[in-house]
């Protein structure tokens, strides 16, 4: 969620009027805005750098104010005040048009077709006859960089560039070159440098840097050139230095290029409204109110999509502002209907939804198995699904290959490789942190494994688990046979080698030779029991000997 | 028993170690039959006081008895004198060479013919008289007890010791009681006839030996038990790798959507790929995202197979009803459904004490004809007074495949201040008319994740003493049984 921050006494002189904070939380609240820190930019330097950098800093109070992911348009002081203000109906919304300018002729920006190697789309407009005082510019470059962190997804998908218009002159070209041959001097430098070079430059620079990987590996880098072959721009890195915008820039050219869009080659900005229609009666019905027709066009209007009944009945015109591209349809509209009549004020209603429970058999299986479990002594722990390849492969003594293990391609570190295929690391994993803990640990836990099977759509599947470890100065395996046995008990399977269980010596290189056996029920393998290899129980840092048991329990469904 | 004679003797009381003294036995005797008499009842009635007094450590005793270093050195010192080497040889030479030279005792004749000599002037041991002194009884001067401590040759002592006197059912004659009643003296019916020794209630009882469930677990346990009363059934949440189709596509969540992003969300690199799809529903999903449709603008991308195709750890159960909701949708007729989970989901984040890469996320969802917003809230508010929380308030959110969608928050008495407890909203069209769902059917949903519940009730701070294998057993041990509501 995107974070606004604004001052509090610009904001409220904003709005024509002052509120306690918790009256402004409660506005922010209704109308869908957090207000989530009280603080200054002396407060937010003490806390990053220490009080000693805070001490010229200014103590004027921030707000900081969480502002849903899809309202671009609240990105700022302008337009969260324009938003509160339609919505505390002290204002109407404003129309937005786009006008020529006076000379009639429009600024061009032709796209090149090597553009398509890297980023081949692009659209600008120009903001003409504007002042800037030092709030407003503020404000203007901290909407753009709350639209490059969200909309544009940290520039990967679209950057701006906005340029002081009466330094360059159109038309533009918007082409991509390799980058040894493109040279300028960049924004806030004093010389020439080549792409390749600023590359390298901004490699330490600790904003830029993150945004380097986007082009880098591209044969050509995207630049725009003004009719004299001034560089505006090598997006989406850096501005060339030559059209950068200051306080008495008067018409602004925006360019913005991007990956994804669809544009034809129309004049910019479009600036397009939309009308849908729908009725009242819509709105009432979803929302659960019931509420005039006129009276849902009005609440629609606080939220800045200007509605009318159209006298056809309940139906209702709707117009959406091109600064409302999250509304796409009839139940965004409804939402704002909503919104705008108070959540909090919606009779909560019973719906009369008649269904009978079920529970889900294997869950079912494990909520019963793990009391009785725990009845027999046994402690129930809980382990993570994901693990390093070491836990379920060389801990264990097994190949990583034999494991049928599905692998992670983008972990951020080796506990996050592969999901487990055991559930026994992670009981010996809890064993080991618990050594302090007086002997003998007992130990179990009912859990889901996960392993490659081709039969699936998405080539896996999880297998529920029951594992269980005794931890002691004597293996103990009579305890854990001792626990299968209960547990057969308590799954009605009869010991009995064709028409039961029974268990028979097995080599697995995870036990110690001679002391692993083999669970079989109705002739079927289920799992293993045994003692565990001396190499394995030093792998985990556990220094006694251990006896394990795991084995399916979707075989008893 | 030679106690109580002393005791019935003695009008007001007696001291333990007067009584120690008169009978000539050590204090401790005397203090264990003070504590068995104490056992019975009430025979005696004693009460510890404490007294302090100086004694003679080793040191001073065996200076009180033989004389001070100083003395000593004095004493060995013949009329001739000694060679200074001769006499540091002897135990006591070093401290009492210094002290007898500062009381002036001895002279020292450096000049003398073979090394530096000693020759004795005239004496008076004062140390020893003073010892002496302490061990009668007498007190000293501080002055002199201090210089005595510091030479460490005196200590003060606390000695502990009973004042005993008669208590309510005071007797000479002991009977000896019985600690347990056995298979006999049922037997015999001798119970009758015995006296018993009381028990100590004061005392904790044995810790029963026993296994423990996990408190996270014990808590789910509870919220399954919620759902089932309100007559939610269970989803098939038992498989934690997924397809992005189900995880996010079908869900309505566009491509280049930053939960999509290889930092928020843990792709597969084997299986790296989904295969099976419903053909005829992923070309509607691909169509309304890339070109709208039910009423919506889409979003107006190219929508691309492999960006569906890429397996993934499910970030959250959602894909799981999608799943079930899709299944729902291809029933002949359309039924009313209640549904719930709590199963594990997993986030590819930054972790902290709060967060970890894997979480359990409990969801409820329900389909009906013509739900409402209000409806939502509704169950929203049932399903939270089972948890004992009453008082909810709804903030407007965004979620990508609900609208509308609401923060759930709670007020916290404690905090004194709201709490968000979950999320909420209604499924949008473009994510169900695809599945194939009748265009009035409303589905409402609501999420919120196991840990923090069960953090605030077991008084938790760092989820890794919760979850995983650094819990503590001890705390798994001692926690008790969860009743949300209380």
């Amino acid at each position: 969620m995107p974070t606004v921050g604004v001052k509090r006494d610009i904001l409220f002189n904003a709005l024509g009027r002052s509120y306690t904070d918790e009256e402004f939380d409660e506005l922010c609240f209704e109308f869908g805005l957090e207000l989530d820190e009280i603080t200054s930019e002396k407060e937010i330097i003490s806390r990053e750098q220490g009080d000693s950098k805070a001490s010229g800093a200014s103590d004027v109070i921030l707000y900081k104010i969480d502002v849903p992911a899809n309202r671009y348009d609240l990105l700022c002081l302008e337009g969260l005040v324009r938003g509160l203000q339609v919505f505390k109906n002290k204002l109407e919304a404003p129309r937005y048009s786009r006008v020529s300018p006076t000379t009639g002729e429009v600024q061009r920006l032709i796209i090149t077709k090597e553009t398509a190697a890297v980023r081949p789309h692009a659209v600008a407009a120009v903001l003409r006859n504007i002042t800037f005082t030092k709030e407003r510019y503020d404000s203007f470059i901290e909407l753009q960089e709350k639209l490059h962190q969200n909309v544009c997804r940290k520039r990967s998908l679209v950057a701006i560039g906005t340029h002081d218009l009466d330094t360059i002159s159109g038309p533009f070209t918007y082409t991509a070159k390799p980058p040894g041959d493109i040279s300028f001097k960049p924004l806030n430098q004093n010389k020439e440098y080549t792409a390749s070079q600023l590359m390298s430059l901004y490699k330490t620079d600790s904003h830029l840097r993150h945004y380097l990987h986007i082009i880098e590996d591209k044969p050509v880098y995207p630049v725009i050139y003004d009719s004299n072959g001034v560089v505006l721009s090598m997006p989406p890195i850096i501005n060339g230095d030559h059209s950068k915008i200051s306080l008495t820039t008067k018409n602004v050219f925006i360019e913005c290029q991007d990956c994804v869009g669809r544009h034809g080659d129309h004049v910019q900005p479009e600036l397009a409204y939309r009308k849908e229609k729908l009725t009242g009666e819509f709105i009432n019905r979803k929302v659960g109110i019931s509420e005039p027709t006129e009276n849902i066009a009005q609440l629609l209007t606080r939220m800045c999509l200007l509605s009318q009944p159209t006298g056809a009945g309940d139906e209702i015109e709707v117009e959406i502002p091109p600064t409302r591209p999250d509304v796409i349809h009839a139940c965004d509209i409804m939402e704002d209907a909503a919104i705008a009549y108070g959540f909090n004020n919606i009779t909560r209603t019973t719906p009369r939804t008649y269904t009978v429970a079920n529970q889900f058999p294997i869950n079912k299986l494990t909520e019963l198995l793990r009391q009785d479990l725990a009845a027999a002594g046994f402690t129930e722990a809980l382990n993570f699904a994901l693990c390093s390849q070491e836990d379920i492969a060389d801990k264990l003594g097994k190949k990583i290959s034999e494991t049928r293990a599905v692998h992670i391609s983008n972990p951020k570190t080796a506990e996050f490789q592969v999901a487990r295929t055991s559930l026994l690391p992670g009981l010996l994993k809890t064993v080991a942190a618990n050594r302090k803990m007086p002997l003998p640990l007992k130990l179990f836990e009912i859990s889901d494994v996960v392993l490659k099977d081709e039969t699936k759509d998405v080539g896996a599947r999880n297998s529920r688990r029951f594992c269980a470890i005794y931890y002691n100065k004597s293996p103990g395996f009579e305890v854990i046979h001792g626990l299968l046995d209960r547990t057969m008990q308590l799954l009605e399977v009869k010991a009995a080698r064709e028409q039961g269980y029974h268990i028979q010596a097995a080599d697995d290189s995870t036990f110690f030779p001679g002391r692993c056996a083999e669970i079989f029920v109705h002739g079927k393998s289920v799992g293993r029991l045994g003692v565990l290899h001396p190499d394995v129980i030093s792998r985990f840092e556990l220094s006694m000997p251990c006896s394990a048991l795991e084995m399916d329990i979707e075989p008893f469904l | 028993e030679a106690l109580l004679q002393l005791v019935e003797k003695a009008d007001g009381g007696v001291d333990s170690l007067d009584v120690a003294s008169s009978i000539g036995v050590d204090h401790q005797v005397i203090v264990g039959a003070v504590k068995s008499l104490q056992s019975l009842g009430d025979v005696i009635s004693a009460e510890q006081r404490s007294s302090k007094h100086w004694e003679l450590t080793d040191e001073g005793t065996e200076l009180a008895e033989q004389g001070s270093h100083e003395a000593r050195v004095f004493g060995s010192i013949p009329l001739e004198g000694l060679p200074q080497s001769e006499l540091m040889k002897l135990s006591f030479g070093k401290i009492g060479f210094s002290k007898a030279m500062s009381n002036k005792w001895i002279r020292v004749d450096k000049s003398h013919e073979g090394g530096p000599r000693i020759f004795r002037s005239n004496i008076q041991d004062q140390v020893r008289e003073k010892l002496l002194l302490v061990r009668s009884g007498a007190q000293l001067e501080e002055k002199d007890k201090n210089e005595l401590k510091k030479r460490k040759l005196l200590t003060e002592v606390t000695v502990k010791s009973y004042w005993i006197t008669r208590g309510s059912s005071f007797s000479t004659t002991l009977t000896k009681q019985e600690t347990e009643l056995t298979p006999e003296m049922i037997a015999t019916g001798s119970w009758k006839d015995r006296k018993f020794k009381p028990y100590n209630f004061e005392a904790m009882g044995v810790a029963p030996d026993c296994g423990h469930l996990h408190p996270l677990m014990k808590v789910r346990t509870q919220f399954r038990q919620i759902f089932l009363e309100m007559g939610f059934s269970e989803m098939p949440t038992n498989n934690f790798i997924e397809s992005s189709f189900w995880n996010f596509d079908s869900l309505f969540q566009p491509q280049q959507h930053p939960a999509r992003d290889q930092h928020d969300t843990f792709f597969l690199s084997d299986p790296a790929l989904a295969h099976e799809f419903p053909q005829d529903y992923l070309e509607r999903v691909k169509t309304v995202h890339s070109e709208g449709g039910y009423g919506s603008q889409g979003y107006k991308y190219d929508w691309k197979m492999e960006e569906a195709q890429k397996n993934i750890l499910r970030t959250h159960t959602t894909a799981v009803s999608a799943r079930m909701l899709y299944k729902l949708a291809q029933q002949e007729k359309f039924t009313p459904v209640k549904y719930f989970s709590i199963d594990r989901v997993f986030r590819n984040e930054t972790l902290d004490a709060t967060h970890l890469a894997e979480f359990h996320q409990i969801e409820g969802v329900v389909a009906d004809y013509g739900l409402t917003l209000g409806d939502l809230m509704g169950v929203l508010h049932q399903f939270f007074t089972k948890l004992g929380i009453t008082k909810l308030r709804f903030k407007p959110a965004y979620n990508p495949y609900t609208e509308p969608s609401m923060e759930v928050f709670s007020y916290h008495e404690g905090l004194k201040k709201w709490v968000e407890v979950g999320n909420s909203g209604v499924f949008r069209p473009e994510m169900l008319l695809p599945m194939g769902l009748p265009e009035d059917v409303s589905v409402i949903a609501w999420g919120l994740s196991l840990e923090r519940p069960t953090m605030i009730k077991y008084g938790i701070n760092n989820i890794r003493e919760l979850v995983g294998h650094k819990v503590n057993l001890q705390m798994v041990y001692d926690s008790p049984i969860c009743r949300l509501d209380s």
